[in-house]
This record gives structure tokens, sequence and C-alpha cells, in this order.
């Protein structure tokens, strides 16, 4: 007995109705859980003081420091390094077997596991190079973790500028540096800007890599050679060493904020690249 | 005067672009310097096949954690897959695009929560669940397979989405024109299309799972068994990386870079096949008039 | 054209070496790392100090015993804590000063009905021999093994001192004497060792072999599950270094550590 087509699709579309709402509900779920016992511990007090009895007590200020400064520094490495080398590859040189090499390679360590990253970051920067743990070691091995993503956002937002802009520029008499700079740069933007949100995000909730290589240390950083705690770790520390459930679920709650908002951030912008580039 | 300019800045980029990709060029080489010639010393078989973890006795065999990783990263795939593909054809094809556009951007958003938290909360939450409903310690392969499947279902719908969005609509219209409903133009005519598209989302959420740390370690159990049931405590290969890394010298530390060359290897396999088969689709499909 | 990139990437390693070596670690600052059975203690004494002398910088980490003595050899740390009963031959070159001593307690979940082990019981479950509560009297449930990792004081120390053991590959494997605590609390089939110095409310301690693991039965020698604490520094200790192990076996210091659970190393 064959079922009617219309039986067949309401029952499919009811089966994956279901699947998405679960698939919704699980996730809001998850941050409802979070925010709901750690807002209530949230407050200007617990943002901006100073954690007391390792973390049992007191606000959790100097962790915000190390989430802001850590992947501050990790941009501050990785942008310029980043799109300069985008801009190299597609403005300077033609397409060659050893651009498609070097895109490859870089696609494969995007997707390189951040636990590799922490453990050449130990090695290399905590041990060999003898930064310790510190702010440098942490903020390196951040670098250099989202330096492939940078490189390959960026490389894709300068080629989505259309040739004819270019040409425009050339035939104008500008010389291929004034093209990038004053053409291609500004109208590339928004997608530069947003594969570099999308790496503050990633370096605010690393966890793996941040605690091998930047340390524990609740005490504000003075130099780059201090160790420092961001919130991730210390989310991670308090939780599974069960000092205050309390204090975790109020620093996962920032967390998550904090890392919504840099990915809205990140969506805000995509899509006014998109509006632009539709016009 | 300006030619000079050219010629300078042309050479910062040259530089810039050299150092960057020499650095990374750098964490490549270190890892399989460090890590292959292990490999070849104490022999492939004995590392992957060997089921005895004991650094202290000198014996690396890193088989229970491939079993692991492998058995949690499917599970994951089992949860994640289906419910990630269900959700983007629906959220496509059965919704009105306001909705959609409001649906998919906070799906995306969600896919930033931090992998400790979903840790915490497999732990909270989940495994004591798993313990009292189904045994064991509650801490296994189940609670990693869940927690992991729910992690990467923001990146099987975000990708799995963009591909059944940039089938054309003149093969829906098509279908719909020769009297197919709703859903039969999809089954049979758009999800075909955007097969390697969805594919390429399983594989590269695939890669994501084999690469999480945090989140396993705090609720698979880092026991250093071979699973035989879903409810077994189990430890993957990231798991182990981080558990010895503070303490690992010499042959032990090598055997941990040598861990690293395995999941790297892994990595880039499936990376490959993904963009090969999004490849594939951009040039095959492409043929057609 | 290549001589081009020659000259560059030249130019390129040298910037970038005179940069690292440039940077040399040269400040005030130490880092202490290792057992994490003594960092808690260790963070409250440096919490103390730097609240006295606010010009020193201590930095607490964790990791374990072996990390502590890797990290002192490496110069990671400028002092490494480990809890073992002896040192281990790579650890010989380190001076050493034991600072306190510490006493494993074995703990259970508070619903647990048992409340004394005895030694071959503890042989006996961690090696996996014994899988179920009912074999020990209590309820019909699986024994859930918690232990801690292979580079582990503590775990070295217990294994050490009732012998015998090789753990069961079906032992949870948790990284500190905290995570273990939260463990056993979760789990009412739970059973782990850790240091007296975190048992709180959350867990139960039982007896071993009838004895309390007190500071008073540890000083009279009749607890057995005990190990010193030791202090591991490159050479001899001085600057911020020397200050903090003076003022660890300091009265004061000694006792802050007596004050919250460990033993003083007199």
């Amino acid at each position: 007995m064959r079922i009617p087509p219309k039986y067949t699709q309401m029952i499919a579309v009811a089966v994956l109705a279901g699947a998405t709402l679960a698939t919704l509900a699980v996730l809001l779920f998850i941050i409802g859980y979070v925010l709901n016992k750690g807002l209530p511990v949230v407050s200007f007090q617990f943002l901006f003081s100073n954690p007391e009895d390792m973390g049992r007590a007191g606000g959790i200020f100097p962790t915000l420091v190390g989430s802001v400064l850590l992947p501050l520094l990790a941009i501050a490495i990785a942008m310029p390094l980043g799109v300069g080398t985008a801009v190299y590859l597609t403005e300077y040189t033609r397409e060659t077997r050893a651009t498609k090499v070097i895109r490859f390679g870089t696609d494969c360590l995007a997707g390189i596991p951040s636990i590799i990253f922490g453990l050449f970051g130990f090695i290399f920067f905590v041990v060999m190079l003898q930064f310790g743990w510190s702010l440098l070691s942490g903020g390196l091995t951040l670098a250099i973790m989202i330096l492939p993503t940078i490189i390959r956002t960026s490389e894709e937002a300068i080629r989505a500028v259309p040739h004819s802009y270019r040409e425009v520029s050339f035939s104008l008499g500008a010389t291929r540096w004034e093209t990038v700079m004053k053409v291609v740069l500004p109208n590339a933007l928004p997608g530069i800007v947003t594969g570099v949100m999308l790496g503050i995000g990633r370096c605010i909730s690393e966890t793996a890599a941040v605690i091998f290589t930047a340390g524990l240390a609740l005490r504000l950083p003075r130099s780059v050679f201090d160790s420092t705690r961001t919130m991730a770790v210390h989310f991670y520390t308090l939780a599974r060493e069960g000092i205050s459930n309390e204090n975790a679920y109020g620093t996962a709650a920032v967390l998550i904020i904090a890392v919504l908002l840099t990915n809205l951030a990140a969506y805000w912008l995509m899509h006014r690249f998109i509006a632009r580039r539709t016009k | 005067m300006k030619f000079n300019r050219e010629k300078t800045v042309e050479r910062l980029l040259l530089t810039v672009a050299f150092s960057a990709i020499a650095s990374l060029l750098l964490i490549a080489l270190f890892i399989f310097k460090e890590g292959v010639p292990f490999i070849l010393k104490v022999g492939p078989r004995d590392f992957l096949l060997s089921s005895d973890w004991s650094p202290q006795a000198g014996k690396f065999g890193i088989y229970p954690m491939i079993i692991a990783s492998l058995w949690i990263t499917l599970g994951a795939m089992l949860i994640g897959a289906p419910l990630g593909v269900a959700g983007a054809i629906f959220l496509n094809e059965f919704v009105p695009r306001s909705v959609m556009r409001i649906v998919k951007p906070t799906i995306e958003l969600l896919a930033g929560i931090p992998s400790v938290v979903f840790g915490f909360i497999g732990v909270v939450v989940l495994a004591p669940l798993i313990r009292t409903h189904l045994g064991g310690p509650g801490l296994s392969v189940l609670a990693g397979a869940i927690v992991l499947g729910i992690m990467v279902l923001p990146t099987v719908i975000s990708i799995s989405t963009d591909a059944i969005g940039a089938v054309p609509n003149t093969y829906r219209e098509g279908a719909l024109a020769l009297g197919a409903t709703r859903w039969q133009a999809v089954h049979m005519v758009v999800l075909k299309a955007a097969r390697s598209g969805i594919v390429a989302s399983i594989i590269l959420a695939m890669g994501r799972a084999v690469g999480e740390t945090m989140a396993v370690i705090m609720v698979a159990g880092n026991a250093l068994k071979i699973p035989h049931s879903p409810l077994d405590s189990v430890r993957t290969l990231t798991a182990n990386i981080a558990m010895e890394m503070g303490q690992a010298t010499g042959m032990h530390r090598q055997a941990l870079f040598a861990t690293g060359v395995v999941l790297f290897i892994v990595i880039m396999i499936l990376n490959s096949i993904a963009t090969a088969a999004v490849r594939r689709r951009i040039g095959g499909k492409g043929n057609k008039k | 054209m290549f001589d081009q990139w020659k000259q560059f990437s030249v130019a390129a390693l040298c910037v970038a070496v005179a940069a690292v070596a440039g940077c040399g670690r040269r400040q005030a600052a130490i880092t202490v790392a290792g057992s994490t059975a003594f960092q808690p203690f260790a963070e409250k004494l440096a919490e103390e100090l730097m609240a006295k002398r606010p010009d020193l910088a201590i930095t607490v980490q964790g990791g374990g015993s072996a990390v502590g003595i890797q990290s002192a050899l490496s110069g990671a740390a400028q002092i490494g804590m480990a809890d073992l009963v002896e040192l281990p031959p790579e650890a010989q070159s380190l001076t050493s000063v034991v600072v306190a001593r510490d006493g494993v307690s074995m703990v259970v979940h508070p619903s647990n009905p048992l409340s004394n082990l005895t030694t071959d019981q503890i042989r006996g479950i961690f090696n996996g021999a014994l899988r179920n509560w009912k074999e020990l009297g209590g309820k019909d449930a699986p024994i859930t093994v918690v232990s801690r990792e292979a580079g582990s004081g503590t775990r070295t120390s217990f294994e050490q001192i009732i012998t015998g053991i090789n753990l069961t590959r079906d032992a949870v494997v948790q990284d500190s004497n905290g995570t273990i605590r939260e463990t056993v609390a979760n789990d009412p089939n739970a059973v782990g060792y850790l240091t007296h110095g975190v048992v709180n409310s959350k867990v139960k301690a039982v007896t071993v072999d009838g004895k309390d693991c007190t500071t008073e039965a540890i000083m009279a020698g009749e607890y057995k599950l005990v190990r010193p604490v030791f202090f591991l520094i490159k050479g001899v200790a001085e600057g911020t270094a020397k200050e903090f192990i003076d003022y660890v076996l300091s009265a004061e210091g000694q006792e802050i550590i007596k004050k919250n659970g460990l033993i003083p190393a007199k």
C-alpha cells in the first residue's frame, strides 16, 4: 500500500521540524542553564574586583583582563601577518602551484586540534625559548593558531572584490600598492574584520592551548612575561576542582556573553559586507 | 619615486608573507620532526596497535586511545549529522525566509559557546543521568558522544544550509512543475544536488570532533581501556596529550608529538576529502547546460 | 629573483633571532609548579607573602609532581613541588627541601555506608579484583575506581605504600586532587584517594586499617599513607624563590599549613 505523497510530506515535515526544534531546544537550554545560574552572580563588583582565596570569593577582574589582553596580543601579531600574506598572495603573485600548495597548507593548519598548538607552544615557547608560562607564550601560540583562518578569510574577502574595481584604478594610473590600499582593502575590509572577529572569538573561548602556555596566575599581569588566566581557564579550574560552583557559573555567563557579542559583531559586519557587495 | 615605494612595499609584503608561511611551516615541521622518528623507532605497529600505554616502562601503545577517539567521533556524528542535516533541510525548504534569517544566525552564534561550558554541563547534567538510568560511571563514551554531537551541530547545520541554499531554484521549480510535492522535490532533487556540500559539512564536523580536547577530558572518564560498551570510560588521543604533556620528557614527549602526527594526518585526510567533495560539486554540476 | 628571497630570508631571520635573544627572563617574578596536592597551600602561602611584600610576584601552577620535577629541571619554574615518598633519579640533581608532610585519604561518596578499608581491600579495589560494593559488605553496585594520572605524586606515593597495585584499566582518571574529590562527590559508587588537605564535606574519608587520617595519627606514625612534600630548586635558591621558601618554612608559614589540614615539616 503506497502512502500518498501528501502524507509522506506531512510525516517528513513533522520529523524535520522535530529535529530542528530539538536542536534549538538543546542549544538554548545550555545557554539558559548557564545564564540562569550565572547571571545572578554577575555584578559590577564581580567583574571588577580581584579574586580572593583563589577564586572562592571575590571577583574575576584579572581573568577579564587576561581574556582581553591575550586575544589582543594574538590579533596584533596575526592580523598584520595574515592580511599581508593574503594581500601578497592575491595581488602580487599569479595563481601558481606554489599558491595552491600554500592554500592547501593553510586550510589544513586551520583544522589542527588546538591541543596540538598547545603542545607546540608549551614545548617551544614555554620550555625551549624559556618564555615560561606567560602572556607572550600564550599570545604567540594563539596567533599561530588563528593565522591560517585569518589568511584564508582575508584572501576570500580580497578575491571577492570585483576585478573591475582594480581595472578602473589601474586605468586611472594608480600603482598596485595604491590600488590595494585605496580600492581593494577598503572593499574587502568587512570580510577581513569578520575573520578577525571570529579569530578573537576563538581566542576567548580557547582553553586547551591557553592553559599550557599562559598559565594560571590570578594576578594582573605586569609584563608580557607574566602568566595570566583567562575567563575560560578560570571557569575550567573553578568547575573542575570544585572551588566554587557559583563563581564558575558567573564566569561562564560572562564568557558566553563575551563570545556571543563578538560573534554578533562578526555576523553584523558580514551582513554589511554582503549588503555592500550587492549594491 | 613612486616606483621605489612600490618596490619597497612589495618586498615588505614578501617578507611578511614569507614569515607567516615560515612560522606555519615551522610548526608542522617541528611536530613531524619530534614525532616521526619516534614512530619509526618504536615501529608503527607497536605504536598504533599495542594497548599498553605505560610511559614509565617505556611502552607507548595508543590503540585504546585510537579506538576511543573513533567511537566518540562516530557517536557524535550519529547524533550530530542526522539532526544537523534535518535542521538544515527544514530551515531552508519548509520555513519562511524571515524565520530562517533569525534562526540560522542564532544557531551560528551558539557555535561560539566555549567547549569547557559544554563539558561542564555534560559532567553536571548528563553523566549523572547516564549513570542513574543506564549504569556505568556516567563519564563514558556515550556522554562524550552526546556532548560532542551537540557541539558540532552548528557546524553541520551552517554548512549544510549553505549547500542546500546554493541549489538553484530552477531545480525545485522544475520538480514542482512536474507535480512533485515539496518533500518529493527536496529528497529527490535538491538533496542529491546538495549532496557533496552536505557530505563536506559532516566531514568537517568530524574533524572538529576528533580535535576536541577539553570537553572530552571532563566527560569521558579518561580510563586507559579499550571500550566494550558505550558506557565505558575512555581516553581519546587529544585527552592523552593534554594529561601527559606537562611532565613528558624524552621518549614520552616524542610519543605525544607522534600522537599529534597521527591526529594531523587524520585531519589532513578528512580535510582533503571535504575539499574534494566540494570541488566536485562546483566542477561537476556546473557542467550541466 | 632568488637572490631577493635569500636576502630577505636572512634579514627576517636576523630580526627574529635578535628579538628572541633580547627577551630573556629576568624579573623578580617566580613560578612554582607541580604537585596538585600542595598547590592550594602554595597558593595560600604565596597570597599571604605577597600581601606582606607587594614587591614579590609568585605564580603557582599545578600539573602533578612529575610536572614539578620537569619544570624545575627545565627552568620553566623556579621551584618545583613534588609530593613523593622518595624522589626519582631525575630529581637527584635538584636541591630538595621538605616543606610539609601530607596524608593521603581514601574517600567515598557520603552516602556510602562503608567506614573502613583494609590495605588488602584497597589493593583489591584498585587492581580490579574487587568490582562490586557488595563484596565489601555494601550495596549491590559496581565500584567506580577513581585514580590520578601516571605522573601524580599522590598516585605514586599511594601505589608505593600500598604495594602490589597494577591499576585496573577501568579506572576513571582525573588530573588533580580537586577533580578527584569532585568526581567522587558526584558518583555514589566511587572510591578514590586524595590529599588530606582537600577533603571536605562533599566526600567521606574512610579509615585505613582502622586508622583515621588526622594530623595526630600521622605524627604518631600510626597512619601509613603519608609522604613528604618537597620543594625542588635547581642549584641554590636565591631572590624571590629563597624568600618564599624561607616563608614557607617559617613558623607562620608552617602554622598556615597546619591550620589548613597538612602536617608541618617537623
